[in-house]
């Protein structure tokens, strides 16, 4: 095994998604490669069925039981392959060293339990020896870290507004101090005002516990806000990656980047409409034999259509592009940023 | 909570009433009378309307209705059977307990059967354990009480010699119309109840109770079940209402006597009190088990019982 130095606390390399029932095969991810440095967060951007949540699920393996496959690839956590691990060891990773916040903080409580025991059921499942009153000494502790007065631990969850239950779910994720947080587009479902205060937190949260983080949105200024290294997916592939600055201060880009930064409304400019990306993500249940951008992209060339690019590296910038692998560093095949 | 349930109780009166004027009014529009019932085809016309007017059942249905109402209210008299002239309340009392240890004998084992099927085939969907007890739940929903009673009767009765075919002497007595009765209902709550469990495991929350590293039987039975089971217990209560009031087909088939076959076999002679008595009874029965239901629901789901603990009057 190649793999001797543990400095990154995930690494997936070449990881292959399926969802397979009688009808159809859907192609969730297809070759996906991910590295997050130890202490870093790393921020997953693409647009809604780019497989950004099935990619997180791969890494706690809950993919559905029925439909759901890992076909090939590992994943490294911490320098173990999480994929090699039984169901048993991963109960012992997932809340413990491995922790996710989900989406939607409405439905992703137990209504019919108080918040106060399900953050208790996570600190005593991976610590059994602790005594009750340490446990609720624990939760308490957990809820003020989110900003909630202990004292509500015995309130259920219909009891509180969207944003506090959001806050719940980050403190049960973070109750057992994880060494790598999956946030999965957390503030999504979070009105604008809420969204900045639960970001705040997760990012002042995330610097006190010196955790690992993986922050999956479609919201390229959150990930201006938060994430020291950004990957961007499309239709299950890692089309750009870099650090922070390699995407936004960077000259050469992949002209779907290109185009997730034109879709953002600029106030200096005026402009009577939005300008999105014309087409859709390709059906991922039948993918292009080549580029899976190559439809909708600006650039096409014949190669495109033939056979999936290659990744063409500079620095920590890596970009999946004919533009840039056939000759790299001309930048008169670059895409420059702002003449779109 | 204690509010509602007084509500609740409150709200029987107006069921009451409700009920017994349907029936009242119903019975007034069905042909025939107590009197050619009781004296037979060959009677006088004029014997039998004298019989009839000697019962009071000549006067026009409100005036019955009220006077019915206030016996019932002022006195707690359920009024005299037309056809045994005994005390309505003595003759269907021991027969409603009778078809009430029937109903919960059938609808315990209608949920203790169906109940851990419909789990175990939610949580091993397309298993065997799923595929095999389904199949057998569609037929067994698709079977008429009456036409495993007589199966039964016929296999364990006839053929085999093992039950005993009509009485209510022993435990053995009650097994075949018990059974005959619940497996329908079972059928039901195990379709029911694995409808009802898959929609609960693929819920959020189940997910975030997967995530925090909760094992499979934690999930299922801590996180999944609880939600699961509260349109199951809606469920199960209906059925209780409906075996109360449907055992009559055991009743007859089986020769036990309940109040259903009691009723029954009243129509035919138009005894008005015993069959209104009787309606009495198994309505406030079933309101019954429904506040039972709901008291269920709010110690489940704590959404509803703020919901109680905020209705005010």
């Amino acid at each position: 095994m190649a793999h001797t130095e543990i400095q990154n606390i995930l690494e997936i390399r070449d990881l292959k998604v399926i969802y397979k029932t009688d009808l159809e095969v859907v192609e969730a991810v297809n070759g996906l490669d991910l590295t997050i440095g130890k202490g870093k967060t790393l921020g997953l951007v693409g647009e809604t069925g780019a497989g950004k949540t099935t990619t997180a699920l791969s890494i706690l393996k809950l993919l559905p039981s029925i439909t759901g496959r890992i076909l090939q690839g590992e994943i490294y956590f911490d320098g173990e392959d999480i994929l090699k691990k039984s169901e048993h060891d991963m109960q012992s990773v997932r809340g413990n060293r491995i922790s996710m916040v989900f989406q939607d903080p409405m439905t992703s409580l137990n209504p019919v339990l108080t918040v106060g025991d399900q953050i208790a059921e996570a600190v005593q499942l991976h610590n059994p020896d602790m005594s009750k009153e340490q446990i609720n000494e624990r939760v308490a502790a957990t809820l003020n870290m989110v900003g909630i007065m202990p004292s509500r631990s015995g309130d259920y969850p219909h009891q509180f507004s969207g944003g506090m239950k959001q806050r719940v779910v980050i403190a049960m994720a973070l109750s057992c101090e994880p060494e790598l947080l999956i946030a999965d587009e957390p503030t999504t479902a979070l009105d604008v005002t809420i969204q900045a205060q639960v970001l705040t937190m997760i990012r002042e949260l995330r610097d006190r516990l010196g955790t690992s983080m993986l922050m999956i949105t479609h919201d390229l200024g959150i990930v201006a806000q938060t994430c020291d290294d950004v990957a961007v997916m499309y239709s299950g592939i890692i089309i750009e990656a870099g650090t922070a600055e390699d995407i936004f201060l960077g000259d050469k880009h992949h002209p779907y980047t290109v185009g997730l930064f034109n879709s953002i409304p600029n106030l200096d400019i005026k402009s009577d409409r939005l300008n999105p990306i014309t087409g859709l993500m390709p059906d991922p249940t039948n993918l292009p034999k080549g580029c899976v951008f190559a439809p909708r992209c600006n650039h096409q060339m014949e190669i495109c259509l033939e056979a999936r690019p290659g990744v063409f590296e500079e620095g920590t910038h890596k970009i999946r592009c004919y533009l840039f692998s056939e000759a790299a560093g001309n930048s008169k095949a670059g895409v420059d940023l702002n003449a779109e | 909570m204690y509010r509602y349930v007084i509500k609740r109780l409150l709200f029987l009166i107006p069921t009451i009433l409700g009920v017994t004027l349907i029936i009242y009014a119903v019975m007034s529009i069905t042909p025939g009378d107590p009197g050619r019932a009781m004296l037979g085809t060959s009677a006088l016309q004029a014997d039998v309307d004298a019989y009839n007017a000697a019962l009071g059942y000549n006067l026009p249905f409100p005036i019955k209705y009220f006077n019915y109402v206030k016996a019932m209210v002022i006195d707690q008299d359920f009024g005299f059977s037309y056809l045994t002239k005994q005390p309505v309340f003595d003759e269907i009392w021991p027969r409603f307990l009778e078809t009430l240890k029937l109903a919960f004998l059938g609808v315990f084992i209608a949920a203790s059967v169906g109940i851990p099927f419909g789990i175990y085939a939610a949580v091993k969907q397309y298993s065997l354990w799923d595929t095999v007890p389904s199949l057998v739940a569609f037929f067994m929903a698709a079977f008429p009480s009456f036409v495993l009673g007589l199966l039964f009767l016929y296999f364990f009765s006839l053929k085999l010699n093992l039950l005993p075919s009509y009485g209510i002497g022993s435990f053995e007595h009650y097994i075949m119309p018990a059974l005959a009765i619940s497996i329908p209902p079972a059928a039901q709550n195990m379709r029911f109840t694995k409808s009802s469990m898959l929609e609960a495991i693929r819920q959020d929350y189940v997910r975030t109770a997967r995530a925090k590293g909760a094992a499979e039987r934690t999930v299922v039975w801590k996180h999944a079940l609880r939600n699961a089971l509260l349109p199951v217990v809606t469920q199960i209560g209906l059925s209780l209402g409906v075996l109360i009031a449907g055992a009559v087909v055991a009743e007859k088939i089986f020769s036990i006597p309940g109040i259903g076959s009691l009723i029954v076999d009243r129509i035919a002679y138009k005894d008005e009190p015993v069959i209104i008595a009787g309606t009495i009874l198994i309505s406030i029965c079933f309101t019954l088990v429904m506040l039972l239901v709901d008291i269920i629901y709010a110690f489940v789901d704590p959404r509803i019982r703020a919901k109680y603990s905020n209705t005010k009057g």
